[in-house]
């Protein structure tokens, strides 16, 4: 290939090729592509803002529901905000233990037995469920039973939530090499200590972010709540009992109305879901950098 | 728990000699016993599966010396290693056949804890794994899962262990740096600082500067002459001029071929005085290998 410009000097120049034509067109296309991803959600953003923006004010964020065909001044999302909030928080505090310890016995006990990989495999299936049938689920076996409620939205979205958060945890502790592991088995360490001092904190800022991701999916669910929770106007603080209202179950109410406040009130829901989400988000982000302080 | 009786006895044993082992006379036997025998390995033979890695391994290991396991890749050497803290017991479908004595006690035996057993037997790796925690928390790991909760108590035995491992003084500013800040050598000597925690009767080296630099591989050969007084040191290592320079005795392993299955199964050869291996060996192979006559 190389063609000797002169007697003793090297042509180290480019040859001519298709080569560099080539590289440039498929960074174009790359460019292009990522550009048509951010066109939808740069749309969505700037719609959800600019109709729900003029709206929030505190007042929005803790009033009750008003009649629907009340203007977008009066009255705000505060029972949608409360239900999401705790419904979402209880659902949390069932489904990541649950998840982290499934995936805990997958990786690091489960090995190769029937048993795990069993669980695998459903845990993969359950990820493939709608979630409108996780809703029909809970009203079967617990709605028609003890009736509508906040926590029969917690247990669907729990359900929901478990498979993801078993998956990203399982992710990340495969991802823990076992020379870690092993340097702690050579001091003398049993299982459970290595998985406790060694693994999870090797792997607690993925865990994390993953769990929240998990968090910010199932806050923004609406199906698995339909049946579940129904939809109220005041606030509902008991979780235990009686119907609640979610900020995705109020878009999805208000969006079905012809009047303009209910409308406006719908955006301003949805704008607040996405603050939540984006609040999320960022939280993720900041635990998993605390948490990377000694990885490097 | 009776775990740690146990440990504390066997550490007390080791606080005692501090007496440098007297020159052995050459033997006419590897296997003829000289002062306290650390292990006894008896016909041991390692399969992963069916496969059989290693056939039939027989040696004793002395008290304070260091004792280098030699050989071509694939021969077995750190599989036999692993053997002597049943650490190949965490790889699925491992299997032990014969038995390891250990201070006269089997350590394949039913009752025998892996976990007591690598209490005391603590082992440095090839690869530098230091725990992604500060460099005191990388030490005070061994202490700790050990009951040692006394704060004190802790700041003391890092800085003993890290100054054995010969790092207390380019650490000392930065304890509560991540232990993966430092350099590849460091590591290293974290990761000795961190076995000497614990106070281990012997310490299992499995090539541990084959990562490292001429400058790092000599702190930690000199670390290990330093140490050998206190502890018993077995290290595998690919590099004939560490054995020579760092240990007491050899055992040369050598890799067979089975020609009807074409698998290859590692043997030991020769298991001398490192004098006698590397100057006037018995076998062959071994003379072969020693002169760089085969791979």
């Amino acid at each position: 290939m190389a063609v000797s410009a002169g007697p003793d000097t090297v042509d180290l120049r480019e040859p001519r090729s298709w080569r560099r034509t080539k590289s440039q067109l498929v960074t174009a296309a790359m460019v292009g592509a990522f550009v048509l991803v951010i066109i939808p959600l740069g749309f969505v953003l700037f719609t959800v803002i600019s109709k729900g923006a003029s709206i929030i004010s505190w007042q929005f964020l803790t009033a009750a529901i008003p009649p629907n065909v009340l203007p977008a001044s009066v009255g705000g999302m505060g029972p949608a905000v409360v239900g999401t909030l705790e419904i979402t928080a209880f659902a949390t505090l069932m489904a990541v233990p649950l998840g982290v310890l499934g995936a805990i016995y997958l990786n690091e006990y489960g090995g190769n037995r029937p048993l795990a990989r069993l669980i695998g495999f459903f845990s993969d299936v359950m990820t493939g469920v709608p979630s409108i049938v996780m809703g029909l689920f809970i009203f079967t076996i617990w709605v028609l039973h003890f009736g509508y409620s906040g926590l029969a939205g917690s247990f669907a979205l729990a359900c929901l939530m478990l498979p993801i958060v078993i998956r990203s945890t399982y992710e990340m502790l495969r991802l823990v090499p076992d020379a870690l592991r092993e340097g702690s088995y050579a001091l003398g360490a049993s299982k459970a200590r290595v998985t406790v001092t060694v693994v999870l904190p090797a792997a607690i800022g993925g865990i994390v972010s993953g769990a929240l991701l998990a968090v910010a999916r199932a806050a923004g669910e609406t199906a698995p709540l339909l049946f579940t929770i129904l939809t109220v106007t005041t606030v509902n603080r008991n979780l235990f009992s009686g119907p609640n209202t979610s900020l995705p179950s109020q878009i999805f109410a208000n969006a079905t109305q012809p009047y303009a406040g209910a409308q406006a009130r719908g955006w301003g829901a949805a704008l607040t879901l996405i603050a939540i989400a984006f609040i999320l988000m960022i939280v993720a982000r900041f635990i998993t950098a605390r948490f990377a302080r000694f990885q490097r | 728990m009776e775990e740690p009786e146990q440990y504390a006895v066997a550490n007390r044993e080791l606080a005692e000699p501090a007496v440098q082992q007297p020159e052995v006379p050459a033997e006419p036997g590897a296997s003829a016993p000289s002062g306290t025998d650390i292990f006894d390995a008896k016909n041991v033979s390692l399969y992963y599966g069916s496969f059989r890695a290693v056939t039939d391994v027989s040696l004793s290991i002395h008290e304070h010396e260091i004792t280098a396991f030699i050989g071509p890749s694939g021969c077995g050497k750190t599989t036999v290693l692993r053997t002597l803290n049943r650490m190949n017991d965490l790889v699925a479908g491992a299997r032990v056949e014969g038995d390891v004595y250990y201070r006269g006690a089997s350590l394949y035996a039913k009752d025998v804890s892996p976990i007591a057993v690598r209490r005391r037997i603590g082992m440095v790796f090839q690869k530098p794994n230091p725990f992604p925690k500060s460099i005191r928390d990388n030490v005070a790991y061994g202490p700790r899962i050990n009951g040692e909760h006394n704060k004190a108590k802790l700041d003391e035995i890092v800085e003993r262990s890290l100054r054995q491992a010969a790092l207390w003084d380019e650490v000392k500013d930065r304890l509560g740096k991540s232990g993966l800040s430092l350099s590849g050598g460091q590591q290293q000597r974290l990761c000795i600082a961190r076995t000497l925690a614990v106070e281990p009767d012997v310490v299992l080296m499995d090539e541990p500067c084959s990562a490292l630099d001429p400058i790092a591989t000599g702190a930690i050969e000199d670390l290990m002459q330093e140490i050998k007084s206190k502890y018993t040191i077995v290290i595998v290592t690919h590099n004939m001029q560490q054995a020579t320079r760092v240990s007491d005795r050899t055992a040369f392993f050598s890799v067979l071929i089975n020609p009807d299955s074409d698998t290859r199964t590692g043997v030991l050869v020769e298991y001398d005085r490192t004098e006698k291996i590397f100057q006037d060996p018995n076998d062959s192979r071994t003379r072969a290998y020693v002169t760089g006559r085969m791979g």
